[in-house]
């Protein structure tokens, strides 16, 4: 009987420690603040984009160049039109999408020397 | 003679009776609109016809390609970007004067793709000739190879590119005859203004397309290549010259 009740206490502990654990790490380490300021869906699912979203558009920007293939679903002209910052209607900058991460990671990506960081349809409505 | 070769010979053979029997019948299909979904096909041949004795005295065609593309200058034209530019020619004996629009002329054995270094300078399968700048170093020699002088380096930072023409500094760039335009169907800007506010000397096409007007011209009346002797093919023709 004790042994049994030594056993539940020692469970509920450890799963204690470590939801204390996964909060401490929240409040111990910055985290970038990423906005999302549309839907919850993107062309994948959100772990996905987090790992692979660099593959996608380097394969997307070959066939695009090379091939003249123009599918939106992987373009970076898709990327900026969901993803730029709604009073800025730009991915970078302080709370930009790309940006925030980037920074926070410190990944220099050189995209946005070429490619307009704008939203498209904002950025023509603006004077 | 082994018995499978034979019988590949006799295929071969058969093939080739079905394809004289049928003269109507083609085996590869002829140019049409593409979806976005379609690769660009060595099928087309993007091109231009340029009829210099309608070429009036202005300057919508090059207006309408820096405005496009977002080609903007800073006031220095020795080292500022140009896409396309008016020539003017005169006749020192006789003082005929004449003036063309003079741009990438799109040739099909570029000068410029076989001296760069990292295959950034390419030409697409439907015969538009482009500078993947992901890939370009900005080592300039296409920019010497070129007989037409139609590269330009971008020599400082830019920015407010459009979505669709990406420029950015430390890379060559030209005349894409508006790719973005063309992949959606539509024709190239300075067409599309020389047609609107120019003299309508203009004409995009297809030069594969029989049914096309530029190729229905290219065949009946004389027209010329620019430096014709280099034999390279160009996309650009030009007529009165």
């Amino acid at each position: 009987m004790m042994r049994i009740a030594a056993w539940i206490i020692a469970a509920a502990l450890a799963l204690a420690g470590f939801a204390d654990a996964g909060e401490r790490r929240t409040s111990r380490v910055a985290v970038p603040t990423v906005k999302i300021e549309k839907g919850e869906a993107c062309v994948a699912p959100t772990a996905q984009m987090r790992r692979d979203h660099m593959k996608m558009l380097l394969h997307q920007r070959d066939r695009t160049m090379r091939q003249g293939l123009r599918e939106p679903r992987f373009s970076l002209k898709n990327c900026v039109d969901c993803h730029a910052g709604r009073e800025t209607a730009s991915v970078l900058g302080k709370d930009g999408f790309c940006s925030s991460c980037h920074e926070y990671a410190a990944v220099s990506i050189d995209c946005f020397e070429c490619h307009t960081p704008l939203q498209q349809k904002r950025a023509a409505a603006r004077p | 003679m082994n018995p499978d070769r034979r019988q590949f010979l006799g295929w071969g053979a058969a093939a080739a009776a079905g394809a004289a029997l049928a003269p109507g019948f083609r085996l590869i299909e002829l140019a049409r609109a593409r979806s976005p979904q379609e690769a660009a096909s060595k099928l087309q041949r993007w091109g231009l016809l340029i009829d210099i004795t309608k070429c009036a005295d202005c300057d919508a065609c090059v207006t309408a390609c820096h405005e496009e593309n977002g080609v903007t200058g800073h006031g220095r034209p020795e080292t500022d970007a140009q896409w396309i530019r008016k020539v003017n020619l005169r006749d020192k004996r006789t003082g005929y004067a004449q003036t063309l629009p003079l741009m990438c002329q799109h040739c099909e054995h570029p000068p410029c793709v076989d001296v760069c270094p990292t295959g950034a300078s390419f030409k697409r399968d439907d015969g538009v000739v482009l500078v993947d700048k992901h890939t370009c170093i900005g080592c300039r020699y296409c920019v010497m190879a070129c007989p037409y002088g139609a590269r330009s380096f971008i020599h400082e930072t830019v920015s407010g590119q459009k979505a669709d023409v990406p420029r950015g500094k430390g890379t060559v760039e030209s005349c894409t005859l508006c790719v973005h335009r063309v992949d959606r169907g539509e024709t190239p800007a300075c067409v599309e203004a020389c047609t609107r506010d120019g003299g309508k000397a203009m004409v995009f096409g297809d030069l594969n397309d029989p049914s096309a007007e530029i190729h229905r011209r290219l065949r009946s009346e004389p027209s010329t290549q620019v430096r014709a002797d280099l034999a390279l093919n160009t996309g650009v023709r030009y007529q009165g010259l």
